[in-house]
């Protein structure tokens, strides 16, 4: 419970560089108030991270600052950072000031001197524009001007005192010409390292061909720091290092929305779709259709309105274009709307931790919420194997924090047996989702198959589906099996054909007993029909002798009566109640 | 060169830093002994006029400036060896 205040009261007491990385391997920034050194050979990028350091200050911190310039004219330095977009030009009237410290190349020496009246200089105009950010730009430039190491020495003791002494952040960059390994020993860096409250260097190493950058930060005195070597890049906007996620920077948000995989049969294998967020990793040989696979997921995700980025790889993103619109996947009308930004970045041009880098500042300028890259495995092909393998960990740590869904390629090496799939950079252990794409020689034909190796938090198909590719896009066909095998392309047609065959005769038979049954139902109706008929006759004719009976009986009462009348039996009529 | 000529010197110092005071009191004596009656000597505390040592390009101190005649000059350093500092200002052969 008492680690938020600590983290509060650690950020106070740091200066946010603005470098994007570099913020977090410290946890905020450059120690305020103290001297950072920034050690690292020619061309490392020690100018730049000072002056982002210093630009990000004035800009967004309301920290203005001095950029001490040893070794090259302020006005060149300006004309040189007109390329990443900073305004210095416009910073200079007011926040920003340059200090040209370049030594005079006659400049004569008699005796000894001290940098008393640059300190006294930087003072003044420290006080009179409230800098609160100071750089010391090649400073060794200057030492080599000291006769001794005895003076250096004291000059930079005399200059660090002063920065503490004046409040402001410092940060000193120096030149290290034989790595890391001597800068320690060597001297008057040495004592430096050891004097300042924080240490940073950088290297540039060229592994295989590659061109790599390394920052990793030496020390950082009353602060935890990320240790480890971090890659960096010097992108368009500045300085940009990478980072890994670190343990307990947050919890995930995680989405239980699924995705359509823009193939409604596979979304029906997944159980509704790919996990919003998830890592979905599309392995197969050449040919696998893995490309159409990535192409159909981006073409569902921008019908869904969500940007997407395609990085392809291997191709051209017109070939893909091209080649995806004959499966009826129509990425052109995604690119003319906006929603699918496409970019075709051959190996050749970096090392893996470029194309991490070059391909967030992508999803971010684009707002990508799904990307597709295809295939992922051309990095291997790009420096060390360790360094691709980290890559790829942190472009999937790096998604899954942003809430992006991630969507990989991976070309299967030929000769690596079926039974062990795995990917040259081994992301398949990473990956939410992992669907293998493989070619099935049966009767003389190869037929593309797909199955799903594995599905994170979702149940899923297990069977091997024929995966088939027509004008009206992707489906996977219906698995037939016999005899423990699934028949795909011409076996599965005949099987189907057969089928439906005897479907047919079924129909038939089927119909044939329904006209049977047809007519004995008429002709039991008939019957029916002429019983009632005779029925009736019977009850009328049973009527009428009832009624002749009756008739027959009054009539001879009433006779009888009228021979009694007639024969006078009776005085008074004979009562007869059923009369009245 | 002219012995009528004059020279004019700008010495930048620290306040009373040790090696400001020692080239204060070398530049005396140089002038006494090299440049008799025709020296102008201005002392500049950096301290106390940061501007003017910003407008000069002063970043060590003691440095000292030959304002006249020209090319301007600047001599960083206590200015103990005084053969450096003829030579620098040209008024070599004085030396002896």
């Amino acid at each position: 419970m008492n680690t938020i205040p600590a983290a509060k009261a650690k950020a106070v007491n740091k200066a946010l560089s603005g470098i994007a990385g570099f913020d977090e391997i410290t946890g905020g920034g450059l120690p305020r108030g103290r001297t950072t050194l920034l050690v690292g050979g020619p061309g490392s990028g020690k100018t730049i991270f000072a002056m982002q350091f210093l630009v990000h200050g004035a800009e967004r911190c309301k920290e203005p600052g001095i950029f001490v310039a040893f070794e090259e004219r302020p006005d060149r330095i300006v004309a040189n950072f007109e390329g990443f977009g900073w305004k210095l030009a416009e910073l200079r009237r007011k926040k920003l000031f340059f200090l040209d410290a370049e030594p005079a190349p006659d400049l004569i020496q008699s005796g000894d001197f001290d940098l008393g009246g640059m300190l006294a200089v930087l003072g003044a105009k420290a006080k009179e524009m409230g800098a609160r950010r100071i750089v010391f730009d090649a400073l060794d430039i200057l030492l080599t001007l000291l006769p001794d190491d005895t003076t250096r020495r004291r000059e930079v003791y005399r200059l660090h005192a002063w920065l503490l002494a004046s409040g402001m952040t410092g940060l000193i960059t120096a030149k290290d010409d034989d790595g890391e390994a001597s800068a320690t020993s060597k001297q008057p860096f040495g004592f430096m390292q050891f004097m300042v409250d924080c240490a940073v260097v950088l290297n540039h190493r060229v592994m295989q061909g590659v061109s790599q950058r390394n920052m990793r930060v030496q020390k950082y005195r009353g602060s935890a720091f990320d240790e480890n070597e971090s890659p960096f890049l010097i992108g368009k906007n500045g300085f940009e290092v990478t980072v890994s996620r670190q343990l307990g920077r947050g919890i995930l948000n995680v989405s239980k929305e699924r995705l359509s995989s823009g193939v409604a049969r596979l979304d029906t294998m997944l159980g509704g779709g790919y996990y919003r967020g998830a890592c979905v990793l599309i392995t197969g040989l050449p040919g696998t259709a893995k490309t159409t696979l990535s192409g159909a997921f981006a073409e569902a995700a921008c019908k869904r309105g969500e940007h997407t980025l395609f990085v392809s790889f291997d191709a051209e993103s017109n070939e893909v274009v091209r080649d995806l619109a004959s499966v009826g996947i129509r990425l052109d009308r995604q690119i003319k709307s906006g929603q699918l930004r496409m970019i075709s970045a051959r190996t050749v041009t970096g090392s893996a931790e470029t194309f991490l880098v070059r391909i967030k500042a992508f999803a971010k300028e684009h707002r990508a919420r799904c990307i597709v890259i295809d295939p992922v495995s051309t990095w291997s092909k790009s420096g060390d194997g360790n360094s691709t393998h980290s890559v790829a960990e942190r472009l999937i740590d790096w998604s899954k924090a942003e809430g992006l869904t991630l969507f990989c390629t991976s070309l299967l090496d030929e000769m690596s047996s079926p039974k062990r799939v795995g990917t040259a950079i081994q992301i398949s252990t990473l990956a939410d989702t992992w669907i293998h794409l493989n070619y099935l020689e049966q009767a003389g034909e190869r037929n593309r198959s797909l199955s799903i190796i594995k599905s994170r938090g979702m149940a899923h198909s297990n069977q091997v589906r024929e995966l088939v590719l027509g004008d009206a896009g992707v489906t996977l066909a219906d698995t037939y099996s016999a005899g423990g095998e699934v028949l795909m392309g011409t076996m599965r047609w005949e099987k189907e054909s057969a089928e439906r065959v005897a479907a047919e005769v079924n129909e038939v038979a089927a119909q044939l007993k329904r006209v049977r049954l047809d007519a004995e139902e008429a002709e039991l109706e008939v019957r029916v029909k002429s019983l009632q008929v005779e029925l009736e006759a019977k009850r009328v004719e049973k009527v009428l002798l009832v009624r002749t009976a009756k008739s027959r009986e009054g009539e001879l009462s009433r006779d009888r009566t009228h021979v009694e009348g007639l024969r006078g039996a009776d005085a008074i009529a004979p009562v007869r109640k059923g009369k009245r | 060169m002219s012995r009528r000529v004059k020279f004019e010197f700008r010495l930048y110092v620290a306040t009373d830093a040790q090696n400001s005071v020692q080239a204060i009191n070398n530049l005396r004596a140089f002038c006494h002994t090299y440049l008799p009656e025709r020296h102008e000597i201005e002392v500049v505390d950096v301290y106390k006029e940061p501007r003017q040592a910003l407008a000069d390009g002063i970043f060590m101190t003691p440095t000292l400036l030959k304002l006249a005649p020209l090319p301007t000059q600047r001599i960083v350093g206590t200015l103990k060896q005084t053969q450096t500092v003829l030579n620098a200002l040209g008024i070599e052969g004085f030396a002896s």
